[in-house]
């Protein structure tokens, strides 16, 4: 039995981390009622696995795996499972090469900065939303958390190979989407040679 | 495109993941170094990186950390 007084100790560490699990439980759930529920049981989880958790290893990671396990077992059930979504595979630079060279709406300013200062929250959120979900996980943790490829691989329970995949995939398709977003306002010059 | 720009842009990400070898990574830096395009595209992508992270943050809505808190103390009181 754990003592008390190191669980509190655990408590009080694991709730520092409660705005990043909060981002990453509303982009995989889409719903904030959810989201809400995936992150009170990830700490009730955490809290009764305390004992598991290996002094010295990194916690907030301990704590992403114990929350996109809980996803996967009790949010995502009725849904299909995820290997049957594939993503295209883009080519690297798609954006960039869309918008390099180009004038951006406002005289003197390049395309690229433009695009880059007119991004909003609510297209960030919608572009990573509508990633099939293994791809959305692997940005997730790795363009939000910073989490390392290794750490990735052991939070998804998956071979380093498949991180670089679904991440690498995954961010392309996103830049895509907020490309496309750009465009749709005005941001991007209509005249551009690939657009 | 040169051959050191298409080796360096396959390796995009695995650069700025820093995820590459020390030896990887110097001959990169040094190709990003004196080819501007590669340097500009390589750029781009760090700053859209950082856009992404910081525009996608959630606040903890009001009463969750409460409400996480007092089910973590129901837990320690001893079943009656």
């Amino acid at each position: 039995m754990i003592p008390v007084a190191d669980q509190a100790t655990f408590a009080d560490q694991a709730m520092e981390h409660m705005g990043s699990l909060y981002t990453a439980a509303l982009r995989m759930t889409h719903n904030p009622s959810d989201a809400e529920d995936l992150v009170q049981e990830t700490y009730l989880k955490a809290y009764r696995g305390f004992g598991g958790f290996q002094e010295g290893t990194n916690l907030k990671a301990w704590l992403y795996r114990i929350l996109t396990n809980t996803f996967i077992n009790t949010y995502r059930s009725k849904k299909r499972r995820p290997e049957e979504t594939e993503l295209d595979d883009l080519e690297n630079l798609y954006m960039y090469k869309r918008l390099a060279g180009s004038e951006g709406a406002t005289a003197g300013r390049s395309a690229e900065d433009e695009v880059l200062d007119h991004i909003t929250e609510s297209e960030v959120k919608e572009a990573i939303e509508a990633l099939p979900e293994q791809f959305r996980m692997a940005v997730l943790l790795g363009d939000v958390e910073g989490f390392s490829y290794k750490e990735i691989a052991e939070i998804l329970d998956i071979p380093i190979g498949t991180v670089m995949s679904r991440l690498h995939r995954g961010r392309r398709a996103l830049q895509k989407r907020l490309y496309e977003f750009g465009r749709q306002r005005g941001l991007v010059p209509e005249g551009s040679p690939h657009a | 495109m040169h051959d050191e720009c298409y080796e360096a842009v396959e390796q995009l990400y695995t650069y700025l993941d820093g995820e590459l070898t020390y030896e990887r990574r110097v001959v990169i830096a040094m190709h990003l170094a004196e080819c501007p395009p590669c340097g500009d595209a390589f750029e781009f992508e760090a700053d859209l990186r950082v856009v992404i992270a910081q525009r996608c943050r959630e606040r903890v809505p009001e009463g969750l950390r409460a409400r996480v808190w007092e089910a973590l103390l129901r837990m320690e009181q001893p079943p009656d």
